[in-house]
């Protein structure tokens, strides 16, 4: 199926597998009547319209304002600030490195930890174990539920006073008890933990998407030339899932970077849970509005985003994906 | 094991059936059995803290199953937390949204993988990179064109298209199109071309080939795409977050948040609005399981 990438390309600039019906078509001889053209402009014009005028044209405003000054009230208030907005956040915007570190640790953890958990729930599951649907949904259960919930559902689990984690580890009633939402000490790895709960079994069923798609002959072929089960899957397995290995890194990339709503659930983006994304809507939301020191944040966030989106697309429209 | 092993030609044979195999089974499914038992707990947990009635808590403390367990929690958080409109409001916009999002996306797809033309690659780019964007990127510019975009009073309380569903609706539907885009030109690229090309030679136009050809073959990948996206914007909390202000009209998952400050420190009712919140999801789950995994997978394989 990755294949299907491919035939953006002309037919006629290689050989499609099979694909003789393709091969007919290279004519390109499809004449259009006056209608036909009618109807395909509006078919691509008024996807493309709402696509330009929602996502695309407020990205360049984003970037329009980051160098702009603006109380977010009337128009005629915008004042030019050149590079100020980011010679602020850089200098004099204390949350900014937090949160660029809380960033990175995110991206961190969740491809060191829970991205690995995820390949290892599908690889044990991928074998013929008894009860092995009844594992995968519950696995599962947590991708379905959104980031804010899992924000309100662990805020139940790791309360001061009343939560079950204070209770398991006997810590609860006694001031030894940990706030771990509200403790800025630890409270980013306890929100890494709730993202976890909802990303490795989001990789986990990637995963089993993609060990179903293994040719079984190859495994067959490792096997007799004697490799065990680990080098059969490091050797072997792995690398033939590279389609799905490039999806995983770039959803654990941009997943890390839209990290929001968890934080925002628990406490907003503060005291210990800054994070970029949360920044940028503290400043549209807030009493000030300072939309120039919103948007250079959005700029930041942009500009790393840039990074697995073009690695992203580069790899599945380069028409040199084969190599 | 391995000393009896040695003997004979039977080894291997005996080594699969009775040997390794079980032996490792039994770690997999200790290590199995004790990550699904951690996964769950969270969500048991609320569930237990919702069945249980505030007075049963406070008398037993939380970390206990003595005295009541009914549903007067879930009743309360659906009366008093006005749970009944959350959902409305849920409904008023998840709806049209994933109508729209499939609509546009699967004209989109069609004409992007079913006719050829210069700009096919760049527009399929241009739609998918949208759609990997953080939204928060694009969140003040369409705050502030949504606050400036000036409509009458009789239209919209604001004055403009902020507190209006139209906007939510209107930017889930253009953020969510470039994945649904891109997942049926997908779709659409492995039918084979024979099917148009014998409506062409019949006289049929390009709406009769895309409606009567195309969507139906299509209807697969609508039913995966259809479940997806029902959860994707039920699920969705921050479009709602930064363009309703007024918090009768907020979607359940957004609304959820505000049951916090709502149902200050009694948490009985805070767990009985989350799991209230989670049984929609929980349906889909159970009836269409196998079409949201269809739909996750659906967009992932073709990279």
């Amino acid at each position: 199926m990755s294949t299907t990438a491919r035939d953006l390309v002309p037919p006629e600039s290689r050989a499609p597998s099979g694909a003789q019906a393709k091969g007919v078509k290279s004519g390109k001889v499809r004449r259009l009547s006056k209608r036909d053209k009618v109807v395909l402009s509006l078919m691509v014009g008024i996807p493309t319209l709402i696509q330009l005028v929602f996502v695309w044209l407020p990205t360049l405003m984003s970037i329009a304002l980051s160098f702009m000054r603006w109380n977010g009230l009337a128009l005629t208030d915008i004042r030019p600030a050149g590079l100020g907005n980011y010679q602020y956040i850089s200098q004099d915007y204390p949350p900014f490195w937090p949160a660029m570190q809380h960033n990175l640790l995110w991206l961190a953890f969740l491809a060191l930890v829970a991205t690995p958990l995820g390949l290892l729930l599908a690889v044990l599951l991928d074998q013929q174990i008894r009860g092995s649907k009844i594992y995968q949904s519950i696995f599962f259960a947590p991708v379905m539920l959104s980031l804010a919930l899992v924000g309100i559902i662990w805020q139940l689990f790791y309360q001061r006073d009343n939560g079950l984690l204070n209770f398991l580890l006997g810590t609860s009633g006694t001031p030894q008890a940990v706030d771990w939402f509200g403790d800025s000490s630890v409270n980013i790895w306890a929100a890494l933990i709730a993202a976890t709960w909802r990303h490795a079994g989001y990789v986990m069923l990637l995963y089993l998407a993609g060990l179903k798609g293994v040719d079984p002959s190859l495994k067959e072929a490792a096997a007799i030339d004697g490799a065990n089960a680990v080098q059969t899957f490091f050797r072997v397995v792995f690398p033939a899932m590279r389609p799905i290995n490039i999806v995983i890194v770039v959803i654990t990339i941009i997943e890390s970077l839209r990290a929001f709503d968890v934080v925002y659930v628990i406490n907003r983006g503060t005291n210990g849970l800054e994070l970029i994304s949360a920044l940028v809507i503290q400043n549209l939301v807030g009493e000030g509005q300072v939309i120039g020191v919103g948007s250079a944040l959005a700029v930041v966030l942009l500009v790393i985003s840039l990074v697995p989106i073009v690695f992203y697309l580069s790899r599945t429209f380069g028409k040199e994906n084969k190599a | 094991m391995s000393t009896t092993a040695t003997r004979a030609g039977l080894p291997t044979a005996e080594q699969h059936r009775s040997g390794s195999r079980p032996k490792r089974h039994y770690g997999t499914h200790i290590f199995l059995t004790a990550m699904a038992v951690m996964w769950l707990i969270p969500l048991g947990w609320a569930l237990l803290t919702a069945l249980r009635p505030i007075a049963s808590t406070n008398e037993h403390g939380y970390f206990s199953v003595a005295g009541d367990f009914n549903f007067d929690n879930f009743v309360q958080a659906w009366t008093q937390g006005g749970i009944a409109k959350y959902f409305w409001n849920s409904v008023i916009i998840s709806v049209p949204a994933v109508l729209l999002v499939l609509f546009l996306s699967s004209m989109m797809a069609f004409a992007v993988s079913r006719v050829s033309w210069k700009f096919n690659v760049t527009l399929l780019i241009m739609f998918t990179a949208g759609n990997l964007l953080p939204p928060q990127v694009l969140a003040a510019p369409l705050f502030e064109m949504a606050k400036h975009f000036e409509v009458p009073y009789a239209f919209s309380d604001s004055g403009n298209m902020l507190n209006t569903y139209i906007v939510v609706i209107a930017v889930n539907t253009a953020f969510q199109m470039g994945f649904c885009t891109f997942v049926l030109s997908n779709y659409m690229k492995a039918l084979s071309q024979d099917l148009t090309e014998a409506a062409l030679v019949d006289g049929a136009g390009i709406w009769r080939q895309y409606r009567e050809i195309i969507m139906p073959l299509c209807r697969p990948a609508f039913a995966a795409l259809g479940t997806l996206e029902v959860i994707f914007i039920y699920n969705d909390y921050f479009w709602p977050l930064i363009f309703i202000q007024s918090g009768d009209r907020l979607p359940v998952t957004t609304a959820i948040n505000n049951l916090q400050g709502e149902f200050l420190n009694d948490y009985n009712l805070l767990a009985a609005g989350a799991v209230i919140t989670v049984i929609p999801t929980l349906i889909v789950y159970l009836l269409l399981q196998r079409q949201f995994v269809a739909g996750l997978t659906l967009g992932s394989s073709k990279g």
